[in-house]
């Protein structure tokens, strides 16, 4: 292959051509312009409107009851549980690229890692909502924590929703600590560059007085390992723990031992296409494409691709169980799926998350961006169908045929939903005004000038 | 002691607050649920009942308002310095006679009702009536109630009851009234009465029957009429055309072997269905050794309970009935004259030869029962039928009518109002303008007389166009007496003290004698004290006793008459059959929520009535559940809902009456379509050339069990007695449990008492009495339509009902649900409160207060049995409906689940009372409500630690399996298969 004229099939993971001073003024400009990109206003005041819309809904809820929803018995668990379940999964990814790869020493990951984190961490807020939300009485959700308290009551630790309690708020300590941890180096450079007084003065709070020392970089590098090795467990746990939710029940089409799996694998597929849509209009609005490159899309498409079989394995097997089971509750319940009354929505499901993406064998889908976003938005929507139907469809027709029903998500469901959309964007509009989206001395670290080349003796 | 105190100021508050002002926030819940400009009103006021001191008129301005905001916040701290004003808490003087605060008082009284009264015992709890339970001493209730009977203590709190005696709605004076009518009756008395015209409903009251009798000969030229919209006036006509005079007709089903139903309900309607359930239930229970049951064979046109309960159902179309019945009697080879089809061309023939074949060997051991709307010719069939069977004092029992006679009909009225010959019009109790035949035009004619009175519980559609309206007493606030379906008399007494200035019959009947304002207790003591030796006695054994001794009445020996009317011709083409409701009846329980939310028996629709119709005909005129009609009958039209019942005769519209109010009050208004907007006088409850339009328009229903089949799932286990006589093991084959020992966990140790529950599918009959009890007792609240249509009805214990086979005629069965108490609970797990709990008795206990409402319980729960406050469904404003409330359990509030709890409140008395004796509870002593009230026996609760216990008893049948039981749930609610005695000659 070596000097054939044939474009190489890994395409690079920087851009020729850039070196620390490029890279440093590129991503710190970003947020030490004066002049805010229209765009990005346009695009916050969605994403604020949208959050208001939830600050609305969230008070009607507080005031009417959770009746507002189109929540019933026998469908207990109805956008909330749904929308839970799919904001978690898709903050897996962020501490998948951020944990695992770097122990793994991927180091195409340090262009996305930080704004992968970032995102983790506004996923897991919005998902964190939905458990309380859901409550008949949100105001005692603090019962759910086991504390000391007057009644001498802990809480049921049977109960996975304990475990939940646990495992999400575990989670998103881990994920913020690690995402500062990681900013503080950066955050000192744009101290550094910074020209007001008042930036100056944040970062420099939030710097926490990082000046760069060998001692500095020394323990910066040991925490961050000791935290990915923390985080690591995490990716695995936390999505285990919430599958538990369905597994630990008896309804059909929870009850199964495939779930933890399934639904790690899920998660990382939702994740990394939730990834790609924020990093492709990134790259281009901001004008990052020298860094965040062909080779990460492609990367991301084939951890999509190998989540996706995982996920479609799981389809087919819950699919063939429950026929191979002989439970006449099982074959029912898959048969329902199939041809019940939410069976364009499996469908669709088997569409966005098992057919569709066979196209990412072919090098040159994974090599069309335009496609790649599409992919990443069908696989979003997928995702989030695929929750919907294991709560919904499982819930709607249990065992006994009397007590069958519908589940109709009203107006209030989908504000609720369309508002921690909000809120997740207005946040990562945030993030990617006031704080570097691509950690800016990692990319320093693989750039060809960091190679530190021992002198011939 | 502050009880007295506390009696006598609920009624002034309740009087001074309600009087004259309709309560607006009764059913807020359903006002909520709408979204109504009303009740966001209540949510703007966090306290609605200070905001209302707020001077309306008087716009507060900035300026106001700040000072009274500073006024208040300076006086705030003043508060502490002002003296409370005082009140005085007086303890009783003389304590009334075993008087526990906190501990009820039953006292009998007896429920009047159409058809008969039943005699009940009402709980009162500190001076109000909260649950009404049968009374075990009386023929009609033999210690159940119907759901009716049950719902019947919420019309004593409902707001909307009128009440105050308003003229031209002015409130007025009873004494403004008398006054009017002193004048009236002046005119009156030169004419002797000639334009008194006196309208009631059917009079089972011998106090009231004799006071209208001293009026009618007052005035001799006044007339009194009667008008009962669903009463079984066939029935009379039948009586005549058989015997040539009206007797009233009961049975004694516990000695009939073979049943036959002439679309009679009789297990579910009329005034003694709960008697009838309970003898039926007897000959058909399946014990041990004893493998006899009776059999029923039901041929009716809309399905009913009785339908669904039958060995052999077969639809038959109202106009068939009595060609139907000729048949089945020409095949028995009753002897009767004019020409008989028989049944050789019929497409029921086997059925009839079988039938008749059935009846024939068992002479004198069975009954054939014509409902009440059924036409005359077909009742006097059937005692041609029962007379010929030699059932007449066996099984079937004719007796004197038990209610008044000689009255006028309503077309009668109708006609002397035409002729404007009605001076004074007094109307007790009906209703026409609502129920009235539609081509009496009744409403205008009503306002040709000069002066007219109403009398009745609610101001009603009739009470509007009424001059006086004067409220009616409930019969928890009144004294009088009423007669049961067999003649026995009851004295009815008084639980409360009247809430509003309400009159009761006897008391306004007295208005136009020489004796206005006697009282109702001095008038019924009246009736009854002549001739009595020994009254005082008598009076007292018979108000505590709840049924009057020796007066059932002696059964009657008439003879067939010789001669017969032709039979009546068929009808061809689609034909409309109107029925009372199953819950509403003729609309008279309208306003009652309990009532209006209990899903239909066999439809389990809510608040609404439909047009039912068969499969077939649906398919034909290509007819869907939900699609709006318009049903087009003799040129009146009335648009109606379309519903596909499984089993309808064919080619046949039921339509219930009872919808379509107007003035019912807040709950009962607008729910529904009108039936009695196409009931013709001539033709009351069916009749030929039906059209039926598509509107194209779609209108929802409310139906809490849209899934009819059972799967195939082994969930309602149902057999035949042949079956279970070759293999009485065929339940435990059909549902398997897992083997014990199967769980790596140890069992529940229970020391002492382990409820548990046995429900008998064979003796069941899904009248819903357990579902309105419960809901009495456990204080559930009523959601409202838009809220079945979520999917959040309240019910604790429901009754699913499956179809299975064909589907022009399925069979039915009928399956109560209670929470099951597993005692390998799956909510129990899952809850992170733990908020509900296993209890060292075995319940499956639900700490409101601990709940935050993740609602995994109910989700987990494969039953189904839990239930969520999605909104605030109880009703903690107003004052009245909190008097019905059972001050032993938790009214709940927003966000928590619920569930049956065994009547876990029953249950410590029971203990209470044990412990005091030092002694255990005894079998029987821990009754459950839905138990109490089942007038089938099917519902049997207890301490299954004991085998010698009834519940143990039935656990050990072979009947017995536990549903969902290979979930390894192991319930506590276990269930005995249905058993059938199909006639192996249909079968075949």
């Amino acid at each position: 292959m070596s000097g054939s004229s044939t474009p190489p099939i890994q395409p690079p993971v920087l851009d020729p051509g850039q070196t620390f001073g490029s890279v440093t003024d590129k991503i710190s400009s970003i947020v030490l312009t004066k002049r805010t990109p229209l765009v990005w206003l346009v695009g916050f005041g969605i994403a604020f409107s949208l959050t208001m819309l939830l600050l609305y809904s969230i008070g009607y809820l507080v005031v009417k009851g959770i009746g507002i929803w189109g929540v019933n018995v026998p469908i207990g668990w109805g956008f909330d549980i749904v929308n839970f379940v799919w904001w978690i999964g898709i903050g897996h990814a962020g501490t998948l690229i951020s944990a695992i790869l770097l122990l793994l020493r991927q180091t195409w990951r340090n262009s996305i890692n930080r704004f992968a984190e970032a995102m983790t961490l506004f996923a897991v807020a919005c998902a964190g909502l939905y458990p309380v939300l859901h409550l008949g009485r949100p105001w005692l959700m603090y019962w759910l924590f086991p504390y000391p308290n007057t009644m001498g009551l802990w809480p049921q630790f049977r109960s996975p929703l304990v475990w939940d309690v646990f495992a999400v708020s575990t989670y998103a300590s881990v994920s913020l600590l690690f995402w500062f941890v990681g900013l503080i180096p950066d955050l000192a450079t744009l101290r550094d560059r910074s020209k007001k007084r008042f930036s100056r003065f944040t970062y420099g709070i939030l710097a926490m007085g990082w000046r760069g020392s060998a001692r500095h970089w020394q323990v910066y590098e040991t925490c961050s390992l000791l935290l990915a090795g923390l985080a690591t467990p995490l990716v695995v746990s936390v999505h285990t723990v919430v599958s538990f939710d369905f597994a630990v029940g008896l309804i059909p089409g929870w009850h199964t031992t495939i779930f933890p799996p399934y639904f790690v694998a899920g998660a990382i597929y939702s994740g990394f296409a939730m990834v790609m849509t924020l990093a492709i209009p990134l790259r281009k609005i901001y004008g990052l494409e020298g860094l965040i490159t062909m080779r990460h899309l492609q990367n991301m498409a084939k951890v999509m691709l190998a989540t996706g079989l995982i996920v479609a394995y799981g389809y087919m097997v819950e699919a063939f169980m429950a026929w191979y089971s002989g439970n006449p509750y099982e074959r029912y319940m898959i048969w329902n799926r199939m041809t019940g009354p939410y069976a364009m929505g499996y469908w669709a499901l088997i569409f966005c998350n098992v057919i569709a993406p066979q196209t990412l064998w072919f090098s040159k889908v994974r090599n069309s961006v335009p496609v790649l976003f599409a992919m990443s938005i069908i696989v979003n929507i997928g995702m989030w169908l695929e929750r919907f139907i294991i709560v919904v469809t499982s819930l709607h027709r249990d065992f006994l045929p009397s007590s069958w029903g519908m589940y109709h998500p009203t107006a209030w469901d989908w504000s609720t939903f369309l508002g921690t959309i909000g809120l997740f964007a207005a946040l990562l509009f945030l993030f990617v005004r006031f704080l570097p989206m691509i950690s800016i001395f990692e990319i320093r670290q693989i750039l060809p000038q960091a190679e530190v080349t021992e002198p011939p003796k | 002691m502050s009880s007295e105190n506390t009696k006598s100021l609920d009624l002034a508050t309740i009087r001074t607050r309600l009087t004259g002002a309709r309560g607006r926030d009764y059913w807020r819940s359903l006002e909520q649920l709408a979204g109504t400009p009303g009740f966001q009103e209540f949510l703007d006021r966090e306290f609605p009942r200070l905001a209302s001191e707020w001077p309306e008129e008087d716009v507060v301005g900035r300026r106001n308002f700040m000072k009274l905001a500073g006024a208040s916040l300076a006086l705030a701290g003043l508060s502490a310095c002002t003296k409370q004003p005082p009140e005085t808490i007086v303890p009783y003087v003389r304590m009334p006679e075993d008087f526990v605060p906190g501990k009820p008082f039953y006292f009998a009284t007896a429920i009047p009702g159409p058809g008969g009264a039943a005699g009940v015992l009402a709980e009162s709890h500190m001076g109000r009536p909260t649950k009404i339970e049968g009374n075990p001493a009386h023929p009609a209730s033999l210690g159940a109630a119907s759901a009716i009977m049950q719902a019947s203590v919420l019309s004593l709190y409902d707001p909307d009851r009128s009440q105050a005696i308003t003229f031209r709605g002015d409130i007025r004076s009873y004494a403004a009234f008398l006054g009017s009518v002193k004048e009236a009756l002046a005119t009156q008395k030169p004419k002797q009465g000639g334009g008194i015209c006196i309208l009631t409903e059917a009079i089972a009251s011998p106090t009231a029957a004799a006071q209208l009798q001293a009026i009618l000969k007052q005035y001799p030229a006044s007339k009194w009429y009667q008008f009962e919209p669903c009463a079984a006036h066939a029935a009379k006509a039948g009586a005549v055309m058989a015997f040539g005079e009206p007797v009233d007709t009961y049975y004694k089903l516990d000695g009939a072997k073979v049943i036959l139903s002439l679309g009679a309900d009789f297990l579910a309607s009329g005034g003694a269905s709960v008697r009838y359930a309970r003898e039926f239930a007897a000959g058909r229970r399946v014990r041990g050794e004893k493998t006899e049951m009776n059999r029923l064979y039901a041929a009716e046109t809309m399905p009913t309970n009785t339908g669904a309960k039958a060995d052999h159902r077969l639809p038959v179309r109202a106009s068939e009935m009595e060609a139907f019945t000729r048949a089945v009697a020409k095949a028995l080879g009753v002897n009767l004259p004019g020409a008989n089809p028989d049944g050789a061309g019929s497409p029921h023939a086997k059925w009839i030869g079988a039938v008749a074949k059935d009846l024939d060997r068992h002479k004198g051991a069975s009954a054939v029962i014509a409902g009440g709307e059924q036409p005359g010719a077909v009742h006097a069939l059937a005692h041609a039928i029962n007379h010929h069977l030699g059932n007449i004092g066996r099984t079937v029992v004719h007796i004197d009518p038990i209610e008044a006679q000689g009255a006028n009909t309503l077309e009668a009225l109708a006609a002397e109002l035409e002729a404007g010959k009605v001076e004074l019009l007094v109307v007790i109790g009906a209703n026409p303008v609502y129920s009235a035949p539609a081509d009496l035009n009744f409403k205008e004619k009503l306002l040709k007389a000069a002066l007219r009175i109403h009398h009745g519980l609610y101001d009603d559609e009739t009470g509007e166009l009424c001059h006086w309206h004067i409220p009616d007493t409930h019969y928890l606030e009144n004294w009088s007496d009423t007669r049961a379906f067999d003649g026995t008399v009851s004295i009815i007494q008084p639980l409360i003290a009247p809430l509003y200035r309400s009159k009761s019959i006897h008391e306004f009947l007295a208005a136009f004698t020489e004796l206005p304002e006697s009282s109702g207790y001095e008038i019924v003591r009246g009736h009854w004290a002549p001739g009595k030796p020994d009254f005082e006695t008598w009076w007292r054994k018979s108000v505590h006793d709840g049924v009057v001794a020796d007066t059932a009445s002696p059964a009657k020996n008439v003879g067939l008459k010789p001669s017969w009317p032709a039979p009546a011709p068929a009808s061809t083409g689609i034909e409309v059959v109107f029925r009372p409701d199953p819950t509403v009846h003729d609309g008279r329980f309208s306003n009652l929520g309990w009532l209006q939310e209990l899903p239909k028996p066999l439809t389990k629709i809510t608040w609404d009535n439909a047009a039912m119709v068969s499969p077939a005909l649906a398919e034909k005129l290509q007819l869907r559940n939900e699609e709006v009609v318009d049903l087009v009958y003799r040129n009146r039209t009335v648009k109606a809902p379309v519903w596909i019942v499984p089993g309808h005769a064919k080619d046949s519209v039921t339509v219930h009456l009872g919808y379509g109010r107007t003035r019912a009050g807040k709950v009962g208004n607008g729910n529904g379509f009108n039936a009695y907007s196409i009931r013709t006088a001539s033709a009351p409850w069916f009749g030929a050339d039906l059209e039926i339009v598509k509107t194209g328009a779609r209108y929802p229903l409310a139906c809490t069990q849209d899934h009819q089949s059972m799967e195939g799932r082994a969930l309602a286990l149902a057999g035949t007695i042949e079956e279970y006589r070759e293999n009485p093991e065929f339940v435990e084959e059909l549902a398997e449990a897992p083997p014990k020992g199967l769980t790596l966990y140890p069992d529940h140790k229970y020391e002492g008492y382990a409820w548990g529950m046995a429900i008998d599918l064979t003796s069941c009959t899904g009248c819903n009495a357990c579902t309105v009890a419960c809901q009495a007792e456990n204080n559930i609240p009523v959601v409202g339509k838009d809220q079945v249509l979520a999917g959040r009805e309240m019910h604790w214990i429901r009754i699913d009902r499956y179809f299975d086979g064909d589907l022009d005629n399925p069979s039915a069965i009928h399956q109560p649900v209670p929470c099951m108490h597993c005692e390998n609970a799956p909510c129990e797990v899952v809850c992170p409160v733990a908020a509900t709990s296993h209890s060292s008795e075995g319940l499956n206990d639900m700490t409101y207060n601990r709940c935050v409402g993740t609602k995994y319980c109910s989700n987990n729960c494969p039953y189904k049995v839990r239930r969520f406050n999605f909104f605030l469904y109880s009703d903690f404003v107003n004052p009245t409906v909190a008097m019905q409330k059972n001050p032993d359990v938790s009214v709940r509030s927003r966000g928590v689940m619920e569930k049956c709890s065994y009547c876990v409140q029953r249950i410590n008395h029971a203990r209470i009372e044990a412990k005091k004796e030092d002694r255990a509870i005894r079998d029987g002593e821990a009754v459950t409500a839905c138990e109490a009230s089942c007038p089938a026996q099917a519902i049997v609760f207890g301490n299954i630690n004991d085998p010698a216990s009834r519940v143990s008893r039935l656990k050990a049948e072979k009947l017995n399996y536990g549903m969902l039981a290979e979930l390894n749930t192991k319930p506590r609610t276990t269930y005995l298969a249905a058993l059938r005695n199909p006639n192996p000659e249909i079968e075949a």
